[in-house]
């Protein structure tokens, strides 16, 4: 460091879940990482700040696991089976782990307890400063690299900047990066529900006119609930009193895990669809939600995240061991055509779908139940599904792999 | 002697690629082809210089502490990367241009590197000697075929390694490298490459042999459309890199 400059190989501007999982696998490949968060890290794990609960896909547990950050985790509860049913219908298609392989689907996590796992393995990697709380008041892209001037005064001088603070990103912004953006005017209730009775690992995926409602497991005998309403009615089921709320949340959730209570605050996240024109600038890159916010229908937000990181970490770390420049823009490319396609697909299926289930016309509804059961009739047709969402699907970087940086 | 009455330099050659050498450092631009070449070239220099010295393929300075010579450097697309993997490299080119232009983007990136306009002659009649000599997409343009390599292999020194990258001499380098690449195309100008001066593996292996050096590898260097991307195979009927290593004391 020389009068407050600080040298490193890429500068992570957002430290959430995707920018401390990219800055942990850069820094085990050897890079010298510096990640930039405006909140300080402990107020991040507080139960008010996130109470979203993030289904792992298999390839993203490999990752987590490869990256040290798993071990970390306080808690994970497998997905066994994952039940997908339209409305009221009898029809349903029934995912089991056990027919594309011994492992499960996924693993549901609370979004708390893997902050503070990634908090956990940030502590033990060498290589990785986390400056929190801090803001870059400056960032200026130069021909051989980019310097950042924090508001402290320090300057972080890097190779690459990856942009990695969600949907507002202001990097992606500063960078004159558009995108095609919109809302569903929907919302999703997110909250906790204690049951009776065990779940037995079963996710439950049910298209309700309103939009998607998903029961997903937790420890114990609670799951996670994702309750899709139009934005306005959203507000309203928030503001009712305990009593009422719960019997709203009964009569979609069903009596088939026995008696139900609401555990802790009810929260709700507009859904919107946000896809960026460009991953990639004149050394920068984006990762996660600033690139890409897809609907959370599917549970595979953070997945793609995980996959822009892992992906992002083999490019870096192969540029680094050649000793070629890390913002090279043929391996910003890479990336950008690695990502692109399968972000963009998995973007357009989920919005789709989405579109197909959230009504209740009669014509629609009778194709939709047909196609449900088809997909259950399939077994081929069902596998591309279910390795989808394990999240095994096409050429996968060494990490999604399992294989250590 | 100056670089440009060496033997094995000729001189329409040095001045076709000085006109070419501003363009060197864009990687989108004219010289994309050879930026895209680059990684599996490195790799290759990478894996022999591993297994030759036992080095930590984890570190980030793998190459520290050994000196390595680049012939033919050019702007400079192979001394830097492995400046920045810890060797302490000289690149010597016999076009003024080339060396003035690599030194300008040395110190915009703040790596350290050598270089100098002259001949891999010159620097043998100097007694210079390094751990690593790199002779890359050179061979093909020397006047002198045996000059060059008895200079190039007097610049090793004793256990040290030789890498280098050519084109072989068969119907399918004239129809790639030359058809191809110059006359459809078009990612090198047109004239570039002389086919009959193309170097097939049997005869760089018989110079090697004459300096003394024993032969480790010869790997087929091959593109891939679809991906974009050059890797190392068995097949060198065009692009080749071959490793020579010579005997210690």
């Amino acid at each position: 460091m020389r009068d407050g400059m600080i040298e490193s190989d890429v500068l992570v501007v957002g430290g959430g879940l995707v920018g401390l999982s990219l800055g942990i696998g850069l820094a085990q490949g050897g890079l010298d990482v510096v990640v930039v968060d405006r909140e300080a890290p402990a107020s991040q794990t507080l139960p008010a700040f996130d109470g979203r609960v993030s289904a792992i896909a298999h390839a993203s547990r490999q990752a987590l696991q490869a990256l040290g950050i798993w071990r970390h985790l306080e808690a994970a509860e497998p997905i066994l089976d994952i039940r997908v049913t339209d409305g009221t219908s009898p029809l349903f298609v029934h995912y089991d782990h056990r027919e594309v392989g011994a492992e499960p689907f996924g693993h549901m996590v609370e979004n708390r307890h893997l902050r503070l796992a990634l908090q956990g393995a940030v502590n033990e990697t060498p290589g990785l400063r986390l400056l929190a709380p801090a803001a870059v008041t400056v960032l200026e892209r130069r021909p051989a690299a980019v310097h950042a001037r924090l508001a402290d005064g320090r300057t972080v001088r890097a190779a690459l900047v990856v942009g990695a603070e969600g949907r507002n990103s202001p990097t992606r912004e500063a960078a004159g990066i558009r995108t095609t953006t919109w809302s569903y005017g929907q919302a999703g209730i997110v909250c906790t529900v204690g049951h009776e009775r065990p779940h037995q690992g079963v996710a439950q995926e049910r298209f309700l006119p309103a939009g998607p409602f998903a029961i997903l497991p937790m420890t114990g005998s609670r799951s996670s609930l994702v309750w899709t309403e139009r934005e306005d009615l959203a507000a309203a089921l928030l503001a009712l009193p305990e009593a009422e709320f719960l019997a709203e949340l009964g009569r979609r959730f069903g009596d088939y895990l026995g008696k139900l209570e609401v555990e802790g605050p009810r929260w709700s996240y507009p859904l919107s669809f946000l896809h960026a024109e460009r991953y990639i600038d004149h050394r920068l890159a984006l990762a996660g939600d600033a690139a890409h916010g897809i609907h959370p229908i599917s549970g595979q937000g953070l997945n793609l995240g995980l996959r822009d990181v892992a992906t992002l970490v083999e490019i870096l770390v192969g540029q680094a061991r050649l000793g070629l420049d890390l913002g090279d823009p043929l391996a910003l490319a890479a990336y950008e055509r690695w990502r692109r396609v399968d972000t963009f697909v998995l973007g357009a299926i989920t919005d789709g779908l989405n579109r197909l289930f959230s009504n209740d016309i009669a014509p629609v509804r009778l194709v939709r139940d047909l196609g449900l059961g088809i997909v259950e009739q399939l077994p081929p047709l069902k596998r591309v599904f279910m390795r989808h969402a394990r999240g095994d699907m096409g050429d996968l970087p060494g990490l999604l792999r399992g294989e250590p940086v | 002697m100056s670089a440009a009455a060496a033997p094995s330099v000729d001189p329409a050659e040095v001045e076709r690629f000085a006109r070419m050498a501003e363009a060197w450092w864009d990687p989108l631009g004219q010289f994309r082809p050879l930026h895209v070449l680059n990684p599996v070239r490195l790799g290759y220099i990478r894996e022999q210089a591993i297994a030759r010295f036992g080095l930590d393929p984890k570190a980030r300075r793998v190459l520290d502490g050994l000196s390595l010579l680049d012939i033919g450097c050019g702007g400079g697309l192979v001394a830097e990367p492995l400046a920045r993997l810890g060797a302490e490299v000289t690149g010597i080119d016999a076009a003024e241009r080339n060396i003035a232009i690599a030194r300008a983007h040395a110190a915009e990136s703040g790596v350290a590197v050598q270089y100098r306009a002259a001949s891999a002659e010159a620097l043998a009649a100097e007694g210079r000697q390094f751990d690593i000599v790199l002779a890359l997409e050179i061979v093909e343009h020397v006047a002198d075929l045996g000059a060059f390599m008895d200079a190039a292999c007097a610049l090793v020194k004793p256990g040290g390694l030789i890498v280098l990258a050519t084109l072989n001499r068969t119907p399918k380098a004239f129809a790639l490298a030359i058809v191809g690449a110059e006359w459809v195309l078009r990612w090198l100008p047109r004239g570039t490459h002389d086919w009959r001066k193309f170097v097939r593996p049997s005869e760089l292996a018989r110079e090697l042999r004459r300096s003394g050096m024993a032969l480790s590898e010869v790997r087929g260097v091959t593109y891939s459309p679809l991906a974009d991307r050059w890797s190392l195979s068995g097949d060198t009927a065009v692009n080749y890199m071959l490793a020579a290593t010579k005997p210690a004391g």
